[in-house]
């Protein structure tokens, strides 16, 4: 999956928890959970829908690093093993 | 059961037998561990919280050691606090704020947030704080029922939630933005405070005298604004020593927000009463930062909440291994019942059993705990603390009530008033107030049992009001939004059983004609709840149905739904609406 591919998945698993979402608006290199309205549970939801879109399983060890998009792009990106594609 | 040593403690529990202490206790011999306001002028939270370790030597100590979000880290003694809510106090009364008026703020764990609080409490303002993820329509309300006469705030939150309601709320006289920042009708909070003197006495204060709003739910209408009296700072000095086991020395987490009861009452102010340094984390739960935190700032005492124990649950046994967590002493849980095995996996995961409590907004501090010398029962509250008098009683067809004395029996759990920081009225609603007591007792609206030892067990809530994550959201108040949508006819809300969060609120919803149930609209009610609810308040889940179950007097029966959500009997039915 290329870099557009995963953002994509990612801004729908968000739309899924946090519908109000304008992904227009979103900065990608700032916190995620700075600039949405979402709580902790929203956040768990969020990352269990990562999960099933994208038939992976992230360890909870691993939440700390997700918190802006650019870096759950990155993440996405080494977990699946394929690698990012251009900006 | 989980035994206690009865000898043997690296630090010996101040109170080493439950059964004496409750004997021997009284709230008049507590009420001199308490400095009391100089020449005999009262009692003031604010001194004793902050400028009596002043007076007695203790100014050089720390007060607050603030972890900011991106690593950064400051340090307030308790001389530096008590000049910065001196200014604070000093900045009130230049812009003509009288005692008793209400000064509300809306920050994330800030430095300012506590500044705000103790500086307000100086004055003799009332100090109401507000979470800072509530949307816009809980914090209009809250702030019209409390006559807010000033907000502190930051730009960010301000433009986002409040300068759209500034018309509706026209006696909301001064708007403090911390970083300054120059919005219309906004003053800058830093120049007003580099300008205000840092001396200030604070007046005489009666210990009745208003000091704290706290808004809480009920099942139906407005939110209700608890109204705490500065005499409750002994209830807060008192259950620090007996609940939480303060020491001196001691460094104390408490990771509730001070947008709630508990992070106001013990996230400011018990735990200053006691001189202790306070940890105070700016960001959100992150099980990896907290282990950090805990290790790092060598804390000895710990507070937190169920839902952010079965988080940490969840992130497994082998995290908190990495971490040298041996400072720590007590850990104490708060807002929703902690299930047995939470309390289990204290003991294994962190070397110490977790010790649950209960109270809630209205009794202002801890009312029935696990104690540090007391053995525990894994999954029950604990046993009423020494000068509490609790019980279970049955409400009566007449408005009256009995007490259930027999083991084991299911009733509501109500106190005997008298304690020091019960609240003293619902601002504005002295109905809904008088309507808490039943023959000498003050009815908690919480379910439980006891059993043959006086251990307390939660059962769940006598009324429809939703516990989320240790939060109570009121029903009426989500339908009521959920309504504002042009496609919603009916709304009805209930509390979802979710092993994580205790209950997640659930919105069932009928559409008017011409409106056809899918997932765009799903979403689109949910983003329409989120926006003017906040996420902490607004459904999480929100399923369509054709109609909604409703009393013949017309009320939505939420029990009904909720029965039906859990596959439960429906109970009796006759007062169901006829069908059409």
């Amino acid at each position: 999956m290329n870099r557009e591919a995963l953002k994509k998945a990612v801004l729908e698993a968000l739309a899924a928890v946090a519908p109000e979402l304008d992904p227009d608006t979103l900065r990608p290199n700032e916190p995620l959970r700075e600039q949405l309205d979402i709580d902790s549970f929203d956040f768990l939801q969020f990352i269990i829908g990562l999960d099933q879109n994208l038939s992976l399983s992230i360890p909870e060890t691993d939440y700390g690093r997700l918190t802006t998009l650019d870096a759950l792009v990155d993440y996405l990106g080494e977990k699946l093993g394929g690698r990012p594609g251009g900006k | 059961m989980i035994e206690k040593p009865r000898s043997g403690w690296r630090v010996a529990p101040n109170m080493p037998a439950y059964e004496e202490a409750r004997a021997s206790f009284s709230w008049a011999a507590a009420e001199h561990e308490l400095a009391g306001l100089p020449g005999d002028k009262g009692l003031n939270i604010a001194h004793e919280a902050v400028d009596r370790h002043c007076l007695e030597g203790r100014g050089g100590r720390q007060a607050l050691r603030w972890l900011g979000r991106h690593g950064e880290r400051k340090v307030i003694t308790y001389a530096e606090l008590s000049a910065r809510t001196n200014r604070f106090a000093q900045l009130l009364a230049g812009l003509g704020i009288r005692p008793g008026e209400r000064v509300f703020s809306l920050l994330g764990r800030i430095p300012e947030l506590y500044i705000a609080a103790l500086g307000t409490l100086k004055h003799r303002a009332v100090f109401c704080p507000l979470f800072s993820a509530f949307g816009p329509e809980p914090i209009r309300a809250r702030m019209k029922i409390g006559d807010a006469r000033v907000l502190v705030t930051t730009s960010a939150l301000y433009r986002k939630k409040v300068a759209a309601l500034r018309d509706a709320l026209p006696d909301l006289k001064h708007v403090l933005l911390v970083e300054g920042g120059g919005e219309p009708g906004t003053e800058d909070l830093q120049a007003l405070l580099a300008r205000a003197s840092d001396a200030y006495e604070i007046g005489a204060t009666s210990p009745e005298d208003m000091a704290l709003l706290h808004f809480t739910s009920g099942t139906t209408g407005t939110p209700k604004g608890a109204i705490h009296v500065h005499q409750a700072v002994l209830s807060h000095h008192v259950t620090g020593a007996l609940a939480l086991d303060f020491h001196p020395g001691d460094i104390f987490w408490c990771t509730a927000d001070p947008g709630w009861v508990t992070g106001t009452s013990y996230g400011i102010i018990s735990p200053l009463t006691h001189g202790l340094t306070c940890v105070v984390d700016e960001a959100d739960f992150d099980a990896e930062r907290w282990y950090r935190i805990l290790q790092d700032e060598r804390v000895t005492v710990w507070y937190t909440a169920p839902t952010a124990v079965r988080m940490l649950m969840k992130a497994g046994d082998e995290l908190p291994r990495r971490f040298d967590l041996g400072a720590l002493r007590l850990i104490a849980s708060v807002g929703e019942p902690l299930n047995p095995e939470a309390v289990l996996w204290g003991q294994r995961a962190l070397g110490l059993p977790i010790h649950d409590n209960w109270w809630q907004t209205e009794t202002g501090g801890i009312m029935v705990a696990n104690y540090a010398s007391m053995d525990i029962k894994p999954g029950s509250m604990g046993r009423p603390l020494p000068g509490v008098v609790a019980a279970i009683v049955r409400r009566l067809e007449d408005g009256s009530v009995e007490q259930v004395d027999e083991p084991d029996r299911e009733g509501e759990l109500a106190l005997r008033p008298g304690w020091p920081s019960m609240f003293r009225g619902y601002l504005h609603e002295e109905e809904r107030y008088r309507k808490c007591f039943a023959k000498g007792w003050y009815l908690t609206g919480d379910l439980a049992r006891r059993d043959k030892d006086g251990y307390f067990w939660f059962v769940g809530r006598a009324d429809d009001v939703i516990k989320s994550m240790g939060h109570l959201i009121g029903p009426f108040e989500v339908e009521s939004a959920l309504l504002e949508h042009p496609a919603v006819a009916e709304a009805g809300v209930i509390g979802r059983p979710e092993p994580v969060i205790g209950e997640l609120v659930k919105a069932f919803v009928s559409l008017k004609e011409g409106f056809t149930p899918g997932e765009a609209l799903r979403r689109e009610l949910l983003a329409h709840a989120r926006t003017r609810l906040g996420a902490v308040v607004a459904p999480k889940e929100l399923e369509f149905v054709p109609t909604l179950p409703r009393t013949r007097s017309g009320k939505i029966m939420r029990r009904l739904l909720k029965a039906r959500e859990l596959g439960l009997p429906e109970g009796d039915t006759s007062t169901l609406e006829a069908p059409a």
